[in-house]
This record gives C-alpha cells, sequence and structure tokens, in this order.
C-alpha cells in the first residue's frame, strides 16, 4: 500500500472567502468596466446606463460583502494573514532577488500581491467614488481620477494575469489551486514551495515527540 | 517563529502605505503628467491603438441602444425660425462644400483625444440653405438617439473650426461616433456634440438640453465650465 499522502490546512473559510468575493466582484468589475472603455465592447453591449449600473452596484456589493466576512467570520486567521503579509524576513527579501530561499506559508510574491491588491482595492474606490459624486456635485469633479481608474485597470489586468498563469497554467504551482479552493495542500507540494511554514507546523505538532 | 524571524522587517505596509499615497497623489499630478508625457506616449498609444480597439475614445449612450444608420430612410431635417425648412438626405449633406480639420475632443469627465481629424460642413453653409429669420438666435440639436438634445448659439455654431462631421479619421463615422452626422464644437466639452443628429431647429432662445438638465453648464467652453477652472 502506497504511503498516505499527508495534507496540511492552508486557508480558513473566512480567508478563502475574502479570496473568492474579491476575485468575483474584481472579474465584474473589469468587465463591466471594459464595456465602458473600449468602443468595440460599447457598441456590442451598448447599453451603457445597465452597464454602469452594474459596475457601480458590483462595487457597493464587494464592500458590504467584505465588510460582512470581517464581521461574522473568522477574524484572528485575518489578522494573522495579515501580519503575515506584512513581513518580510531575510529569506523572502532573498526569494524578492531570485535568489533560492525556504519560504513561509506565503511566498515573498504572495505577499506582494496581496499589498499591491489591498492598496488598489482602496485606490479604486477613492477614484470611483470621485467619478460617481463629481457627476453629481461638480466640486468633486477631479480630471484626473478617470485616468488614474483606468491606470489602476491596466496594472491589475497585468497582475491579474500572471496570477491566473500561476494558479491555473504552470504546473509546478497550480497545486496552489486546492488551497484556496478546498483549504488544503498535499504535504510534499508544500514541502517543496513552502518549506519553513510546513517546518513550523511540525515543531507545533509535536513538541514532545522531539528526543 | 521562524529561523530568520527576527529579522523580519514590515515592507508590507510600507509598500501598502506607499502605493496609497502614490495613487492618492496621483489625483493631483496624473493630469499634468499625462499631458507632458504625451509626445512620448501618444506614438504609442497610436500603435496600440491599431492594434487594440482602444483609441482614448470612450462611448456615451444615454438609452439602451445605439440608433442604426439608415442611408435609405436618414433624413437631416432644418425647421423652426428658417424661410426654407427643408430635409436633406446622406447623399445631399456628402454633396456640400466639404471641411476638413485637425482638433482635440475633449471629455467633461477628464479624458481627451488629440489631433481628431474631422471631415464635414460648416454650419454657414448648412444654414445658407435654409435661411433662418432674423429671430432666429440659437439651433436644437436632436439626435436619434431619445432623448439626446442640445444647442448651440448661432454665434458659436458660427466659430471657425465648428462643424457637423460625417467623416472621423478618414472614414465615415462609425455607429459609436454617432453615424452618420455628429455636431464638433472643440472648445466645449464633448456633450454639447450631439451624435445621430437628425433634426436642427432654430429657436430665439437656448432650450434645457438633456446633460444641461442633468445639472451640466449650457456653455461648456473646456477648462472654463462644470466646475473646472473655477
Ligand atoms: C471597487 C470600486 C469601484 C468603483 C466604486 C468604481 C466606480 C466607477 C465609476 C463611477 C466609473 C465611471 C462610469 C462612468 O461615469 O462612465 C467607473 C469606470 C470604470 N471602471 Fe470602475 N469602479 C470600481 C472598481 C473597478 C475595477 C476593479 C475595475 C477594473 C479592474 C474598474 C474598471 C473601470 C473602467 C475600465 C472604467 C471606464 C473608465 C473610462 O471610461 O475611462 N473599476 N468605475
Amino acid at each position: 500500500m502506497a504511503p498516505e499522502r499527508r495534507r496540511l490546512r492552508r486557508f480558513t473559510r473566512t480567508e478563502r472567502a475574502v479570496h473568492w468575493v474579491h476575485a468575483v466582484a474584481f472579474l465584474l468589475l473589469l468587465g463591466s468596466g471594459l464595456c465602458l472603455y473600449l468602443p468595440s465592447l460599447a457598441e456590442v453591449v451598448s447599453r451603457r446606463p445597465l452597464v454602469k449600473g452594474i459596475h457601480i452596484y458590483t462595487a457597493v456589493a464587494w464592500a458590504v460583502a467584505l465588510a460582512l466576512i470581517a464581521l461574522v467570520g473568522d477574524r484572528r486567521s485575518l489578522m494573522r494573514t495579515a501580519r503575515e503579509i506584512d513581513r518580510f524576513d531575510a529569506d523572502d527579501r532573498a526569494w524578492l532577488r531570485r535568489r533560492p530561499a525556504p519560504q513561509g506559508r506565503l511566498n515573498a510574491g504572495q505577499k506582494l500581491n496581496a499589498v499591491i491588491t489591498a492598496a488598489f482595492a482602496l485606490l479604486f474606490v477613492v477614484t470611483g467614488f470621485f467619478l460617481w459624486y463629481g457627476e453629481r456635485d461638480t466640486r468633486f469633479r477631479l480630471p484626473s481620477a478617470l485616468l488614474v481608474h483606468d491606470w489602476l485597470m491596466y496594472v491589475s489586468f497585468v497582475l491579474f494575469v500572471g496570477h491566473l498563469f500561476l494558479a491555473i497554467v504552470y504546473p509546478k504551482t497550480r497545486h496552489a489551486l486546492n488551497g484556496i479552493t478546498r483549504g488544503w495542500v498535499d504535504e510534499d507540494w508544500a514541502l517543496r514551495h513552502h518549506r519553513k511554514w510546513v517546518e513550523r507546523l511540525h515543531d507545533q505538532e509535536a513538541p514532545t515527540l522531539e528526543p | 517563529m521562524t529561523v530568520n524571524g527576527d529579522e523580519a522587517r514590515p515592507y508590507g505596509r510600507r509598500a501598502f502605505l506607499g502605493l496609497l499615497a502614490g495613487g492618492l497623489s496621483s489625483l493631483y499630478w496624473a493630469g499634468p503628467a499625462a499631458r507632458a508625457l504625451a509626445p512620448v506616449t501618444s506614438g504609442f498609444s497610436q500603435l496600440l491603438g491599431n492594434l487594440l480597439p482602444v483609441g482614448g475614445w470612450r462611448i456615451y449612450t444615454i438609452s439602451g441602444s445605439m440608433p442604426i444608420f439608415d442611408e435609405q430612410s436618414w433624413r437631416l431635417e432644418i425647421t423652426g425660425l428658417v424661410r426654407k425648412p427643408l430635409q436633406l438626405t446622406y447623399a445631399q449633406l456628402r454633396a456640400l462644400p466639404r471641411a476638413h480639420q485637425v482638433s482635440d475632443f475633449h471629455c467633461v469627465t477628464g479624458w481627451s483625444v488629440a489631433g481628431v481629424r474631422w471631415g464635414g460642413v460648416r454650419f454657414h453653409d448648412l444654414l445658407a440653405l435654409a435661411e433662418p429669420l432674423p429671430s432666429a438666435k440659437a439651433i436644437r440639436f436632436v439626435s436619434l438617439e431619445q432623448p439626446y438634445d442640445d444647442s448651440l448659439t448661432l454665434d458659436q455654431v458660427l466659430l471657425g473650426d465648428v462643424m457637423l462631421a460625417y467623416e472621423l479619421d478618414g472614414q465615415p463615422l462609425s455607429r459609436p461616433h454617432g453615424a452618420p452626422a455628429r455636431v464638433v464644437i472643440p472648445e466645449m466639452y464633448g456633450y454639447k456634440g450631439v451624435k445621430w443628429l437628425t433634426r436642427m431647429e432654430l429657436v430665439d432662445h437656448q432650450p434645457t438640453g438633456y446633460w444641461e438638465g442633468l445639472g451640466y453648464d449650457q456653455n461648456a467652453w473646456v477648462g472654463r465650465s462644470n466646475g473646472y477652472g473655477s
């Protein structure tokens, strides 16, 4: 009998909920935003007032959903993850300089991606608010708000494509998808990609078994 | 914690705050920066525009669908305070003296397209056909897209670079750009340039148009209206 493959719990339900709320909202906002932005799409879809409504209500729903998760979800796991994303140790810094270095539960690239995503989310909301409110009160009409909203879209689009590639296409990393969908990953995969995380889990699990 | 735990540095929050500061401050510098870089970026965006469906234009519509231009049935009606009310077919419109111009297009929401090549007719030539009465002071432009209308004074339509355009960048005006004809007044924001034009009504005072009804200025001078430059 083959030895049983060990699974490691990677993300809590709350963490996964945050990820998927963000992903779905991003796709809807990107799709509706592009229909507002690209003449060729605008011609095909053409119902601008409807598309604009979808865009704005998706933004509101997204913010409400995140607030709800923070309210009823496992806040401790979110705080723990936030702390983890904040800290870049010497291995992380080496990894970013493309030197091989063992990584924690999140590698330095994942942390950076999370930081950028969070900052961009806020910037999308701020610029989107000015676009919406500037239409109602010209004192809040900032000519750059649209420009910045567009630039954020371009940069996050590129990040998004890279994210999809690593999560779905690239054979070495795509097992990670299991972590964010079902919450666990295989231990041998984790040992290759997140060694420090696995080692720490073992330290916590069985300190007394150590001689 | 980790082997290198004590060396961990709070780069995450620094990057987060740095991005926020950069992004928020760009609300002040993005516009000027984009204009300063325009000579560099416009070549690139033209190249991009040829490859991808991005040309800087955003297509605004106010209703559920874009009007479809049918060359057989379309007419441009000129009515109201004129001696000779008339209807032009598309062929008759295209047979009028043709004018060309290159001008910048500015939208009130903040985007611009530089160096747009328009072809069309001057209002001087159109109005000569209909002979406005002395009491006529303005033109109400009515779009095929209901209920989009807007107006300009006779003084404004006779400015040197104002036209009724039926060509954009050497091509007949496409559907998203207001086929077959739209008003072009570069010194005002785009919402004054009625697209999918079907009727011009000469009136003795400017009515409230669609966008003015939503709080936008009647005189939409670029940089001097709608909250800008005040
Ligand atoms: C999360 C909060 C967001 C809010 C409140 C928001 C709000 C808005 C508003 C009010 C507009 C202007 C619509 C108009 O007046 O025509 C707009 C346009 C747009 N949005 Fe968003 N948005 C958000 C997020 C996003 C995201 C995540 C993306 C894409 C990844 C996006 C892409 C776009 C695009 C491409 C446009 C068209 C801009 C243009 O015409 O140049 N938005 N958004």
